[in-house]
């Protein structure tokens, strides 16, 4: 399967999936060009793709990150099905507009506080607020991690003191955003979970370290730079830890194969997973 | 090696960088004894320098509790530094699972912790549920055998901790007694799911298949038999001078260590903090079942023991709550777009579709013979966006980072695995202590390495 | 026959090929190498359900000098193959090596970067057990099967000849993707 060769549908809604709906791209929507060096775009630059809500529920705002092409991954001639022209866009959720119900606007007002108390506005440290399957998750510019993820321990109204560690995630089409690292917050005191995302691109993977707010992302840190290559600024020792010390490459990222042998069987041999002719 | 010295050797160490010269001998100082003046030799060399040696616990280590490499720094028996190194079983299961459809996801998952492979299969399952969106669509009956199968592997679970914990500490009869105890909760997985590890079983949208003819009885059978062999157990080891020796005041991990480092599950309620996912997030209905948090104040070895064992005994109580409020059911959603399409039966050649299904399929409805055939091959397509979906595994909190781009395959699936985060303290449990202590406060952790590493 | 209904009874005769097979045999020391899904499965077999005390086996010995067979219970990363290979050579002669479970014997459901597709590729290997994770019972028949071949094993000058002829058929073996032809 290459790397754009899978697909996907045009979806931001939160209801069952439904097999083989293929909902063209609306109109008006422009595939993402790459952001001002060094920094993730403005979300008004991005091609934003709205969905109505059906039932009054607040709905986030989705985002095209990429496109899949064919259904088989086959490219070129191999596929005479006819599935082989088309393009689906892949769009995934990004913002919701305030409101966004229940204790999601406490939080993030109290948050919006803590920072305003430190002399950080609003927009200079959070991207946007999505509130989608229940769960609340903050897109913060990378800068401002760490003011972020020290008010959110410290203040009473906050006091998210449990990192459930942070994870890496590669979007390669998504140009000057390809790098999310997410970080999940537990909140014992209060009994709540948020998520922090914080974006960087391929080219500059850079990401201050909160080793120094939250000691239990060490090793986390160390995982996610081996995987993806996420380079975590101010950690103590950000070295691999899954894989050989020397191993070249980051083999969670996207342009990184599987890795797998071809299967002999008795007179046959077929390929490894990520070469096989599959639904994607 | 600087050019004065290299030309002053002879033309045959000339090519050699390691050879010894006459001031620089390979094997450290070098002391000439010409006879009955070792007593000058060693006054000359004066008090003893402080020896620091680095000892590798390799990963093939009986002690190490799975292919853990442990490195300390020693200064006699005392370990001054330690410092782990991992990824000896990682397997690429993340990314792996990013080939497979949603429901092949679970046999990759499954594999992960491989003492509790019900939990990740179930956290798994709840996430996507949650990112269908789906989840008060779950029959009641799957839900509640979900959680007899999640309780029941606890007690497995904790018994291989406590049976691989005897063996580390020398108390082998610990073992035979803890395996001895997990045939029987194996018996009956083998049972309900055909497998005894890595079940595959509960799925997306609901469970594999219905419990089979017998599986209540012999379920109540354990609860029976059970109790009575903890207590053996808890005969053998609660008093025993030797292992409370051995296990008391040893990996001490307090709250604020715990809450710096992560640390969940039982060491985490150790420290006295009653935090149990299942009654402060509860998922699958855990908050209509009764029992108790079981917490102690130690926050040592001996403390996690104890707990482990009270944990045991409060999951048989739900174990034959949930046998309590099984009412005939399906046992998979009933959207037929999303439910796992097979009904698997008994034939004369073995485990296979069921001669009624494949009827149906066949010969009655063309629909569901498209469903099967979609479903199995081409998957089901969840829509766009992330969870985290955490659930209390025996070893803490096991959380599932599922994203998704509206496709029939994960686009990325990460796994919080308690024992990867768990295994970080143990540097802060054991500087200090003596190399022995170090086996036990790992022991007491019990960290699994297949869910380290994955 | 012969010269044994000469002897005083009490006398056993028989080659110091079998006794030395025999002793093998019965008393196969296993070497730790329990690695993942299938160690506890190993672990289940040592228990008290599926004994392997009555094979002599129960003693599975940390350090591999003292020890004679290898079993590489579950998958082998590639960071862990050269702890294999260390610990393989580590043992003394003869030794020999039961890849228990798929991903031991090759790669398994994991065909990816990170295991090692088959520990033959690191270690020669005498019995491969297929299973995820193979029963304890099928761990016990792999066992028994690899005693049979200890009992057939040629000693000193006979053993060198019987290396020899097994090299050559596996050179001239036809490879797997080769073979055609039906029910093979």
């Amino acid at each position: 399967m290459t790397i754009d060769g899978s697909h996907g549908q045009v979806d931001g809604t939160t209801d069952a999936g439904r097999p083989d709906d293929d909902v063209p791209a609306p109109p008006g929507v422009v595939t993402p060009g790459p952001g001002p060096e060094g920094e993730s775009p403005a979300r008004e630059d991005r091609a934003i793709v709205t969905v109505p809500g059906d039932d009054g529920r607040v709905e986030p705002i989705a985002e095209v990150v990429g496109t899949k092409t064919g259904m088989f991954g086959i490219d070129g001639t191999g596929d005479t099905s006819g599935y082989g022209g088309l393009v689906r866009t892949i769009a995934m959720p990004r913002a919701t507009r305030a409101p966004y119900g229940g204790w999601f606007d406490a939080t993030a007002e109290s948050l919006g506080n803590a920072l305003a108390a430190g002399g950080i506005a609003w927009d200079d440290a959070i991207e946007s607020v999505l509130v989608d399957r229940g769960e609340l998750t903050f897109f913060v510019r990378r800068h401002a991690l760490l003011d972020v993820c020290r008010r959110l321990r410290d203040e009473a109204e906050l006091r998210y003191e449990f990192c459930a560690g942070v994870s890496g995630v590669h979007f390669p089409q998504d140009s000057g955003r390809e790098l999310h690292a997410v970080y999940h917050l537990l909140s014992i005191t209060h009994n709540r979970r948020i998520r922090l995302v914080a974006t960087c691109p391929d080219a500059d993977p850079h990401v201050p370290s909160v080793v120094s707010v939250y000691p239990t992302n060490d090793w986390h840190e160390r995982e996610t730079f081996d995987f993806f290559g996420i380079v975590f600024d101010g950690h103590p020792a950000l070295t691999r830890i899954q894989m050989p010390d020397d191993w070249p490459g980051h083999p969670q990222r996207k342009d990184y194969p599987l890795g797998g042998i071809p299967v002999e069987y008795k007179g046959a041999s077929i390929p490894p997973p990520d070469q096989r002719r599959a639904y994607s | 090696m600087s050019t004065d010295e290299r030309s002053s050797q002879g033309p045959h160490r000339r090519a050699d960088p390691y050879a010894a010269t006459d001031s620089e001998p390979t094997e450290g100082t070098v002391f000439t004894a010409t006879g009955q003046d070792w007593d000058d030799i060693v006054r000359s060399i004066g008090p003893a320098p402080e020896e620091r040696i680095v000892v590798n616990m390799g990963p093939q280590h009986p002690s190490t509790h799975g292919v853990l490499r442990l490195i300390l720094e020693l200064e006699g028996e005392t370990v001054t530094e330690l410092r782990c190194g991992i990824g000896y079983l990682h397997t690429g299961i993340e990314k792996n699972m990013e080939f497979r459809t949603w429901t092949q996801g679970v046999t990759f998952c499954t594999r992960m912790d491989y003492l509790s492979p019900f939990y990740n299969e179930a956290a798994y399952c709840l996430a996507v549920e949650r990112l269908l969106g789906v989840t008060d669509e779950i029959p009641d009956r799957a839900t509640v055998i979900r959680v007899l199968l999640m309780e029941l592997n606890r007690i497995s679970s904790h018994l291989v901790a406590l049976a691989t914990a005897g063996m580390e500490l020398g108390a082998l009869t610990v073992m035979t007694f803890g395996f001895r105890e997990r045939e029987l909760v194996l018996d009956v997985f083998e049972m309900i799911t055909g497998l005894r590890m890595n079940h595959a079983f509960i799925r997306p949208g609901g469970l594999a298949q219905d419990l089979p003819p017998g599986a209540v009885e012999k379920v109540r059978d354990l609860l029976d038999l059970m109790p009575k062999r903890l207590r053996d157990i808890r005969l053998l080891l609660d008093d025993n001078p030797i292992f409370r020796l051995r296990t008391e005041g040893i990996g001490y991990l307090d709250l604020a260590a715990c809450m710096s480092l992560g640390v969940s599950g039982p060491p985490l309620r150790s420290t006295g903090l009653p935090w149990d996912l299942r009654k402060s997030q509860p998922y699958c209905g855990y908050e209509t079942y009764e029992f108790a948090v079981q917490t102690q104040t130690t926050c040592d070895a001996y403390g996690r023991y104890l707990i482990r064992m009270a944990e045991m005994e409060e999951s048989l109580k739900i174990v034959e709550q949930c046998l309590d409020r099984l009412v005939p059911g399906p046992v998979m959603i009933a959207d037929r777009k999303i439910a796992w399409p097979a009904q698997l039966a008994l034939g004369g050649d073995g485990l296979g579709n069921s001669l009624d299904h494949i009827r149906h399929i066949m010969s009655e409805s063309m629909e569901a013979l498209i469903h099967h055939f979609k479903l199995v091959t081409e998957g089901f397509r969840v829509p766009s966006g992330q969870v985290y979906s955490a659930i209390e595994s025996p070893r803490g909190e096991l959380g599932v980072h599922l994203v998704s781009d509206g496709g029939t395959r994960p686009y990325r699936a990460h796994f919080r695995d308690p024992s990867f985060t768990n295994l970080q303290a143990v540097a802060a449990a054991c500087e200090g202590s003596m190399i022995s202590d170090v086996v036990a406060a790992v022991a007491s952790l019990d960290p699994v390495m297949g869910g380290v590493d994955r | 026959m012969g010269i044994e209904e000469k002897l005083p009874s009490g006398f056993l005769l028989t080659t110091v090929e079998k006794m030395a097979n025999e002793a093998h045999r019965a008393s196969l020391w296993p070497a730790t190498f329990g690695l993942a899904c299938c160690a506890i499965e190993m672990m289940s077999s040592g228990g008290p359900r599926y004994d392997l005390a009555r094979f002599g086996m129960e003693v599975f010995r940390a350090s591999p000098r003292q020890a004679d067979l290898m079993i590489v219970a579950g998958r082998v990363s590639q960071k862990m193959a050269p702890v294999l290979r260390q610990i393989y050579d580590q043992m003394a002669n003869p030794k020999w090596v039961i890849s228990m479970g798929v991903c031991a014997s090759s790669g398994g459901m994991f065909n990816n970067y990170a295991i090692v597709q088959g520990v033959d590729h690191v270690v020669p290997v005498d019995i491969y057990l297929p299973g995820c994770p193979p029963r304890p019972e099928m761990l016990i028949n792999a066992i028994m099967e690899l005693h049979e071949d200890i009992r057939n094993r040629k000693i000193g000058a006979h053993r060198r000849v019987e290396v020899g002829e097994r090299e050559q058929l596996a050179l001239t073996a036809v490879p797997t993707s080769d073979q055609r032809g039906l029910l093979q």
